[in-house]
């Protein structure tokens, strides 16, 4: 600390100038280049900042920000999103307490903007009070996970076996109820929508594809092959041919090789698009990951004399799933990017609750830009966040460092 | 011997491999076969009550829908097979104009995102994080929606140089058309970028066997040149006419006209797929170690000789692997046209669906489509993809 004087230490951190001739005026023509980027700069900002305040019509957004949320579910119902919203932030909470770093970026995130999104001005009569003091409860509800998570007797698999059970109810019991029941009626998916669908169909859809994609991958790599031809065959006709022809697929074609009685629901033949589409990619990364596994690590276990499902189970995959963790976060990131079109066949996503409420109300006919840009602010904040927690899970697990 | 014994057991047919091996794959084929069975069961049930017999006659009739934006000559009356035929030209167009704009842009990005100028560095980073984090469809709204459709009306359209009139209806360039004796011309140009190419090829053999300068890259660049030249004058110095678009009446009348779905898809998917190109680039020149520029300079070598002899081809084997992958989605990432209403292949397919009432015939020929686009581009990438690798001994 007290070494720098005499000129062995480090040197002291460069000053604001010295940092400033360095990066932006170092010769002559990046000199040039910084005036010219900071002109550019400042003239789009001040563009978009008079334009987000002083030109736009936000109407279309502030008119009905549930709508965005959850569609059309019935408003009488919404305390069972809320429920399950709670659920999931109590878990992330815990999962945060549990697995420290890996969430803490997504978890505080998620806590400020649900705080943020419960004391946000809007002069609105459909968030009323109780709304307002329900999304405040979240990020309490997060905290609490926290340090309940940080518990020296909560372990990461009580964690996991929770997520499973609340991912499994909210889709299943919760959000759907059941018929001739007071407590939880039905409701069809047809009035589910907004960020409620995006979220169901991108988290439904990695968490159905992921055993898919291991079975293909491990598939591919079989040497049976009979089984390795069609892993083959399936994975490269799903990626070769765009996410719109898989969907459309399954809202459309799929029913005339159905028995003619048999009605699927539109919102699961999306959610099965979804999974296939997920799963051949799945596939093709988690056979990186098993390409990447030496052999020296079969063969050591197949002198231990293990037999060949106990070697995959045991030694292949939990090393290259984990070498595949960050890839599988990215892959989440574009499927929940991708999910926007499934309003190509006709499901209220977010996308489709901003299309209709533009085609439904005449006043808002010119409005696009508005509603559009709102809705791209939000895929960005999710996806944005999604790819700096997984930037945090590479550098934790060195992947890459080996 | 105990041994003798231990090996001359046979081994119970429930554990011996090969027939477990056989067994798994035969119940595994019987159970996809059989899904299959009972579907196409299904199926031929289902078109035996409707009167609808999966059969491609159907492509030979008149398709009776009209097409915006077509690239080859197209009427309504024309046939179903022709209809997608159009669709299929309009995708490719698309794609391939995407692809060199995106790798273009992309490039730029990249070289941007690794400039030391913190500034221009920070500008490349808010673009590929803007684009990265949003659905290609809501950059397709923002675009169509947003700019294009609120782009001025006719009488009061954007002039830019050429001319270029940009409004509501569309895009109207002014285009080349070869005059009367411009396939000399043409020709000319052909021959040109031949035989420069075949300079170059031979040159540069001529020095890597015998070590003597040939200035290959100077040589073919005169003839890429000078043969057009020659052309340009032997076909009397005026071998183009421009068509130039006028403002007739309400609208204009010749020149080349993109309609604003067209470009709306092609700036869209091409600025999208740029970020991600950029990322590959930045990956790859960063990939190249610095020891080996470094070393390079220490022999004496040029910057542009650094660059084109040790950066370049190094980067280029981290590149090429992502960029198939990202020439591919774009590809099919056109597919979205269909939400602007730029009717390209899958866009023409649904309408020809709805139209012919043979959704299974037509949506098989449009997977095929695609399948083989992505197939044939993957195959031809694969085999530059293999020249660039490293060989390794």
């Amino acid at each position: 600390m007290t070494s720098t004087s005499d000129g062995v230490g480090p040197p002291s951190p460069p000053g604001a100038m010295e940092w400033i001739r360095k990066n932006l005026f170092s010769n002559w023509y990046n000199s040039l280049l910084t005036i010219l980027g900071a002109t550019v700069v400042y003239f789009t900002l001040i563009n978009i900042i008079t334009w987000v305040f002083n030109t736009a019509d936000w109407r279309p957004v502030t008119v009905a920000p549930l709508l965005y949320l959850v569609g059309q579910y019935p408003r009488e119902e919404l305390w069972r999103a809320g429920i399950s919203l709670l659920m999931v932030t109590f878990l992330v909470g815990m999962s945060w307490g549990v697995w420290k770093r890996y969430v803490r970026a997504f978890a505080i995130f998620m806590g400020i903007l649900l705080g943020i999104l419960a004391v946000f001005p809007l002069e609105t009569t459909t968030i009323t009070l109780p709304i307002r003091a329900f999304m405040l409860i979240n990020p309490f509800l997060i905290y609490l996970g926290y340090r309940i998570g940080r518990l020296q007797s909560v372990h990461g698999r009580h964690v996991a076996t929770l997520w499973l059970i609340t991912l499994l109810l909210i889709p299943l019991v919760i959000l759907p109820g059941f018929e001739n029941s007071s407590l939880l009626p039905k409701v069809p998916t047809t009035v589910w929508g907004g960020l409620l669908i995006t979220l169901l169909l991108s988290v439904g859809g990695i968490v159905l594809s992921f055993p898919i994609g291991v079975l293909l991958a491990l598939g591919r790599r079989s040497s049976l092959p009979v089984v390795k031809l069609f892993s083959i065959f399936f994975i490269e006709v799903v990626r070769g041919v765009p996410l719109v022809t898989i969907l459309f697929m399954f809202s459309i074609i799929l029913a005339l090789f159905l028995p003619s009685e048999s009605r699927i629901d539109r919102v699961i033949r999306a959610l099965m698009g979804t999974v296939v589409f997920s799963a051949a990619y799945t596939a093709e990364n988690v056979r990186g990951g098993l390409q990447a596994i030496p052999p020296g690590q079969v063969e050591a276990a197949k002198a231990m004399g293990l037999k060949n499902f106990h070697i995959t189970i045991l030694i292949v995959l939990p090393q290259a799933l984990r070498l595949v963790i960050p890839t599988i976060v990215g892959q989440f990131i574009s499927l929940f990017k991708d999910t926007t079109l499934v309003y190509i066949v006709g499901i209220n996503d977010l996308l489709g609750i901003g299309n209709a409420v533009l085609n439904l109300n005449p006043e808002f006919v010119r409005l696009q830009m508005e509603v559009y840009l709102f809705i791209a602010v939000i895929f960005w904040v999710f996806s944005y966040f999604m790819s700096y927690a997984s930037l945090q899970l590479e550098k934790a697990l060195g992947v890459g460092e080996r | 011997m105990v041994t003798d014994k231990y090996f001359h057991k046979k081994t119970p047919i429930w554990r011996d491999e090969r027939v477990l091996k056989a067994a798994a794959q035969i119940i595994s084929s019987l159970v996809v076969f059989g899904i299959l069975y009972w579907a196409i069961g299904n199926f031929l049930e289902i078109t035996q009550q409707r009167g609808m017999p999966l059969s491609y006659g159907f492509l030979d009739e008149a398709a009776g829908f009209p097409i915006k934006e077509s690239f080859i000559p197209y009427e309504s009356t024309m046939s179903f097979g022709r209809a997608v035929l159009v669709g299929l030209i309009n995708t490719l167009v698309v794609s391939v104009l995407g692809i060199l704009f995106a790798t273009l842009l992309g490039f730029l990005i990249g070289l941007m995102r690794l400039s030391s100028n913190w500034l221009i560095s920070r500008i490349a980073l808010a673009y590929i994080e803007f684009h990265r984090n949003i659905p290609l469809l809501v950059l397709l709204f923002l675009w169509y929606f947003g700019v294009f459709t609120r782009l001025p009306d006719v009488k009061e359209s954007i002039t830019l140089p050429g001319p270029t009139y940009i409004n509501q209806r569309g895009f109207y360039l002014t285009w080349p058309h070869l005059s009367d004796r411009g396939a000399l011309f043409a020709t000319s140009i052909a021959a040109g970028i031949i035989l420069a190419i075949i300079t170059w090829v031979v040159l540069r053999r001529i020095r890597e066997d015998k070590g003597r300068e040939t200035y290959f890259g100077r040589v073919s660049l005169t003839v890429l040149i000078l043969v057009p030249l020659i052309g340009w004058f032997a076909s009397g110095g005026e071998p183009l006419w421009f068509d130039v678009p006028v403002l007739q009446g309400f609208n204009f009348q010749g020149g080349l006209r993109l309609t604003t779905e067209f470009a709306a898809l092609l700036i869209g998917l091409a600025m999208y797929t740029a970020a991600f190109i950029a990322e590959v680039f930045r990956a790859g020149i960063l990939a190249v170690q610095k020891g080996q520029i470094e070393a390079a300079s220490a022999v004496g070598l040029r910057y542009s000789q650094v660059l084109m002899l040790i950066i370049i081809p190094q980067a280029m084997r981290v590149i090429i692997p992502p960029m198939i992958s990202q020439y591919l989605n774009l590809t099919k990432n056109s597919s979205l046209a269909l939400a602007i209403g730029y009717q390209e292949l899958f866009a023409i397919g649904k309408v020809t669906i709805n139209q012919a009432g043979r959704a299974v015939p037509v949506f098989i020929l449009i997977m095929a489509t695609y399948l083989a686009i992505s197939l044939l581009t993957s195959i031809i990438l694969n085999i530059y993809n293999k020249r660039v690798q490293f060989i390794e001994r």
